[in-house]
């Protein structure tokens, strides 16, 4: 087998194992502290008797690793149970608000990563002067303020004192494409914020990495254009490493959604997933807790799966 | 006048620097040197490490590397100053008129790319050539450069070629333009001395050739000597002495230049074996976890008291392997090492504290062989008080007189290894070693990391201490001038084979095998013309057989 | 002390200022913790620096109690990571073997759940109080400690002057102690300040979804959650914590910044 196909598949085993471990680990963690759903429905007043028969009826009496594979079983055919608080199945509430929160991270992706790379570009390009210096100060700032009070400052000073953009974003299935951004555009700007500061520092080290490498050296003493060097020498070097960072910023979007999205009262899988924790409902947590680590964990995935493929030592063995 | 190619004049450089809790600031590196390079002809320019010449080999592109600027002087070049021309066309120059040829190939080749694609680049932008004739010519220079399989080497990627043939890959690279001026920089201290000479050849044949000048730079002398017209003697960043390269071998004005040229006369009489040795070790095969082949097949060498045995052999020969078997580090598959005259365990764990006091190591990169955070005094008193107990007035006293015995004295008791100089550092290593009072040290590549006038020091140094302390030394080296200076045993080693073991002077004098007459031929001598004697040697031989 | 950049000095100097503002809040508040003193959400005056909250309390007295629950919990967690994940760490770099093998890919199945979303999953499950944040924030941070002091402690086992002590026959802890310890603090050291600006956002993250410390207590991210309704009217009430927040994480960081850029100098000379 080629080499590079063997580490690949080797990785992807390594994905679903950790995707495994994690459901187990969430599932375990549930089992594991005090507490259960029956509780959690009757709450911490409820009699001994009641808290039983409760039990009873919701099978939580049978063995923890029976309920995990049927849980397990469940999510394969995705069934992902039903909630405690409104009866409602939890595959169907998740299907619209995944789309809304995978919709959000889109957008905030799609500004972000040209933007990021952009300014990543530019830092070196101005490495040690005053825009590099400028964009390190920025970036330095918005990694210190958590995600949430960068909504409210925006919230503040562009919704409010500007008039620009809504407060709060809803969306729903009539607006049209137009009117869907213009209720995001707060949120898209807080999520790229919050992302575009490690991205660009990341990208800013990959590209100085490669950038300060004894082929560019090479490359310049060969006089080529600055253009053609960059063209020719840096950026097959330079893809692998950015490609990787672009991922790793993606995933961690991803978790920065959740907590954006309550500020925003925005009707996705985050501001569920919060609301769903505060009235102790288990099973919808287990169901959006596994769901986002797969993201996660998928992610992580990809971007480790990029820097194989493009590792020209494997792809061209020896 | 008119042939001159490269005209230096008065050439100023600096850089700016960056001192731990300073502002920083800008130095001087290189402080007004000139010189003259005609057509076809080659300069050597020879220093220590920071005497500047790879910062002048550079600036007669106008380049400088990380914050290093030319700051004053001329540097013309086919008729015009390089300094004031314009950014295009310098451009023109880099990789037409001018290139460059640097130490390491395996970093300077762009591993995304093709060998071929890299070697016509800069060819085929300063439209010498078309892609076709730039192919044809790089086809051409890897048979010249003896190449395997020169036709098709250039579709294959860096790392699919060994360490020398991208090193001649590098130099097929900077001919290809058919430049007016090719700077050569260390382009063989990173290889063995047996690939470093076919290299060398490969250079000195393609430069005769194509009747290109050259920039020969090194700290190797008896290398330049080879290559070079003119030698130019470099010293932080000062001219020392330049002339031809007759001269500068045979008849050195400066002090310094006599002391480079004079590099390991160090004259040692070879001791007879003594009828019981300190070290033996028998039968020793060994391989590193996880590996399914062994590195060691079946060592067999004795060392005497007071006595230097050296191992030699090219890396990979298993010389290192060898003493971290000696030292326990790794347990041996087969095989017994006896030490004064008892049996030592195979793994460091069961050795006794006597054991481990009387076999003392030193490292080859003092950096990295010393605790950064502690200081001289207690890197040395670290084993008085360990071994022998001592505490207080009696350890500072034995710390000083170990401080006397490395010429380094007292004041350096209280300094952190950051502090020292590389030669520094190792005499602290060796005092650390002889703290210990042992009967035997085993010297890893200890001079290899150090420019050739700090290594001798320290060879002369090691050399007094054995009379001295009456200790024995297993001396792991691959350079074979050293093994000459110090050795009274030699055993040369060759993929995890001793293949030749004895006396100093029996070792060193034919009939050889294969290997050793490889090795030795392949050390440079410091006299003109050692390279065409050794290369027609070996093809008369060759056509022998 | 005299070579301390500037940078580093004000980042000295605001941290100290931060921590000491925490110890003496009962002392420095103008009014108490929970002391409703006047109308909702009044404007700044001389009688409330920083005005009213939601419901009447002197904000300044809010910000300076909130900051003392906030800097405590993030302290405290802080601490709980590094013990666990330094001596981990550590043990796993000089056990190796099986030992490292079990502890490694635990933190990595760990580490493969986002932070907030373990978080949540535990917080969904037990009452949320202050010494349950403090272990849920410390122990979940801990793997990353972990990984940073195993990787250092493996760098340094492998030097040569390591491989110099065992060849002279020390003992295990005078190898961690006095040969790789002494090593490892600086990077260690910057990562602590790093962890705790991590802690700090933590909290008030949790806070401010309503998971972490619990009314009528103060913490910064709690009263951003109370005052978040005046936004919509622009009274920015809401926004103190933010400047609170972003103030100590960039003096933090400019601490830590100089103890890593020490250590790397470390090598070139002791300035």
């Amino acid at each position: 087998m080629h080499p590079i196909l063997k580490l690949v598949s080797q990785r992807l085993a390594l994905g679903l194992l950790l995707l495994l471990g994690a459901s187990a680990l969430i599932f375990g963690l549930t089992e594991a502290l005090p507490g259960d759903a029956a509780q959690a429905v009757l709450g911490q007043s409820a009699t001994p008797e009641a808290l039983a028969n409760l039990r009873e009826e919701m099978g939580l009496n049978r063995p923890a690793l029976t309920r995990y594979f049927e849980w397990l079983g469940g999510i394969v055919q995705g069934d992902l149970g039903q909630s405690l608080t409104n009866k409602l199945d939890i595959a169907e509430s998740v299907g619209g608000r995944l789309n809304n929160t995978l919709f959000l991270a889109f957008w905030a992706a799609l500004v972000s990563v040209p933007l990021a790379i952009f300014l990543g570009l530019l830092a070196v390009r101005y490495r040690n002067r005053w825009p590099d210096k400028l964009i390190s100060a920025v970036t330095l700032t918005t990694i210190s303020i958590p995600e949430f009070l960068i909504g409210y400052v925006l919230v503040y000073f562009v919704a409010v004192k500007l008039g620009m953009f809504s407060p709060l974003a809803m969306i729903n299935d009539s607006m049209s494409l137009g009117q869907k951004l213009n209720s995001i555009a707060l949120p898209v700007m807080v999520l790229t914020m919050v992302v575009l500061a490690h991205m660009m520092r990341m990208t800013r080290a990959a590209i100085l990495n490669v950038m300060q490498s004894a082929y560019v050296e090479t490359a310049e003493l060969k006089g080529l254009t600055n253009f053609k060097i960059i063209y020719r020498h840096a950026l097959p070097n330079a893809v692998a490493p950015i490609v990787n960072v672009v991922m790793l910023n993606l995933a961690y979007l991803v978790v920065g959604v959740v907590v954006v999205e309550v500020v925003f009262v925005y009707p996705g899988m985050g501001q569920y997933l919060v609301d769903h924790v505060t009235k102790r409902d288990v099973p919808v947590v287990l169901a959006c807790g596994v769901i986002f680590a797969a993201i996660y964990i998928g992610l992580n995935m990809v971007a480790d799966i990029v820097a194989i493929l493009a590792n020209p030592r494997l792809r061209h063995p020896k | 006048m008119s042939d001159t190619l490269l005209k230096v004049r008065d050439l100023k450089i600096g850089a700016t620097v960056y001192p731990p809790g300073e502002k920083p600031h800008d130095i001087e590196i290189v402080h007004g040197v000139s010189f003259d390079l005609e057509r076809g002809k080659v300069l050597g320019l020879i220093g220590e490490s920071g005497a500047g010449k790879s910062t002048i080999g550079l600036a007669s592109m106008a380049y400088g590397r990380g914050g290093v600027q030319i700051t004053g002087g001329e540097v013309w070049v086919n008729g015009r100053d390089i300094l004031t021309t314009s950014y295009g066309d310098i451009r023109k120059l880099r990789g037409g008129e001018v290139t460059y040829v640097s130490q390491s190939a395996a970093a300077s080749f762009n591993p995304a790319k093709k060998i071929m694609d890299q070697v016509v680049e800069a060819a085929v932008e300063q439209k010498k050539f078309s892609r076709k004739e730039a192919e044809a010519r790089a086809r051409e220079l890897f048979a010249k450069l003896g190449l395997p399989d020169p036709d098709n080497i250039g579709e294959r990627y860096p790392h699919q070629v060994s360490g020398g043939q991208l090193q001649r890959c590098m130099t097929a690279l900077a001919l290809c333009p058919e430049p007016d001026l090719v700077v050569f920089d260390e382009p063989t201290t990173a290889l063995d001395v047996t690939t470093q000479i076919d290299v060398l050849m490969a250079i000195k044949e393609a430069i005769a050739d194509t009747g290109v000048a050259a920039l020969y730079i090194t700290h190797d002398l008896a290398v330049v000597a080879q290559v070079s017209d003119d030698i130019m003697v470099l010293r932080m960043g000062n001219t020392v002495e330049y002339g031809t390269t007759d001269q500068i071998i045979n008849n050195p004005q400066e002090e310094y230049t006599k002391a480079l040229v004079s590099v390991r006369s160090i004259e040692h009489e070879e001791k007879q074996p003594t009828p019981e040795p300190v070290l033996s070790v028998d039968g020793i095969t060994a391989r590193y976890k996880g590996l399914n082949f062994d590195v060691l097949h079946n060592v067999n060498v004795e060392l005497h008291p007071g006595q230097t045995l050296a191992v030699v052999g090219e890396s990979g020969s298993g010389k290192s392997t060898l003493a971290r078997v000696i030292t326990g580090l790794l347990p041996p598959r087969d095989g017994e090492i006896t030490f004064a005259g008892r049996k030592l365990s195979p793994d460091l764990k069961g050795r006794t504290r006597e054991d481990l006091r009387e076999l003392q190591m030193i490292y080859q990169m003092a950096d990295v062989a010393m605790n950064p955070r502690q200081t001289v005094g207690t890197i040395i008193g670290r084993p008085l008080e360990f071994y022998f107990n001592m505490r207080g007035a009696e350890k500072r006293k034995r710390i000083v007189e170990l401080l006397d015995e490395i010429e380094l004295g007292e004041k350096f008791i209280d300094r952190y290894p950051a502090e020292l100089s590389g030669g520094q550092k190792q005499r602290v290593c060796i005092a650390r070693s002889l703290a210990a009072k042992p009967k035997m040290i085993i010297c890893d590549e200890v001079t290899s990391a150090l420019d050739p006038l700090v290594a001798d020091g320290i060879l002369k140094l090691l050399l007094d201490l054995q009379k001295i302390e009456d200790v024995a030394y297993l001396f792991i080296t691959h350079d074979l001038a050293t093994v000459r200076a110090i050795s009274d045993s030699i055993a040369v080693m060759y993929q995890g084979r001793v293949v030749r073991y004895g006396p100093k002077s029996q070792v060193l004098s034919p009939p050889f095998d294969d290997y050793t007459d490889l090795l030795l031929s392949s050390v440079p001598e410091m006299h003109l013309g050692w390279l065409e004697e050794v290369v027609a040697h070996r093809k008369m031989e060759s056509a022998g057989n | 002390m005299k070579n301390i950049p500037i940078s580093a000095m004000i980042g000295l100097a605001f941290t100290a200022l931060y921590f000491l503002i925490a110890l003496l809040a009962p002392v420095l508040a103008p009014y108490g913790m929970a002391e409703v003193v006047g109308d909702v959400w009044e404007p700044s005056s001389s009688q409330f620096w920083l005005g009213t909250d939601n419901i009447g309390r002197d904000l300044l007295s809010r910000m300076i109690y909130g900051g003392r629950t906030t800097i405590f919990i993030a302290t405290a967690a802080t601490i709980l990571s590094f013990v666990t994940g330094s001596i981990l760490g550590f043990l796993a770099a000089v056990l190796g073997g099986w030992a490292d093998q079990v502890m490694s890919r635990t933190v990595d199945l760990i580490m493969s759940i986002p932070t907030l979303i373990s978080a949540l999953v535990v917080l969904a499950m037990v009452p949320v109080t202050i010494p349950v944040l403090i272990i849920v924030m410390g122990l979940l941070d801990s793997t990353r400690v972990y990984r940073l002091a195993r990787a250092v402690a493996v760098d340094i086992a492998v030097m040569d002057y390591v491989e110099a002590a065992k060849l002279r026959g020390e003992g295990q802890s005078w190898i961690i102690f006095r040969e790789i310890l002494p090593n490892a603090l600086s990077p260690l050291v910057a990562e602590l300040g790093l962890r705790f600006i991590f802690a700090v956002l933590f909290v008030s993250t949790l806070s401010f979804l309503g998971l972490g410390v619990q009314p009528p207590l103060a913490d910064w991210g709690g009263i951003v959650k109370e005052n978040k309704d005046g936004i919509v009217y622009g009274i920015g009430a809401a926004l103190y914590p933010a400047v609170a927040i972003a103030t100590l994480a960039i003096s933090v960081n400019l601490v830590a910044d100089w103890v890593l850029n020490r250590t790397t100098s470390l090598k070139g000379g002791r300035g």
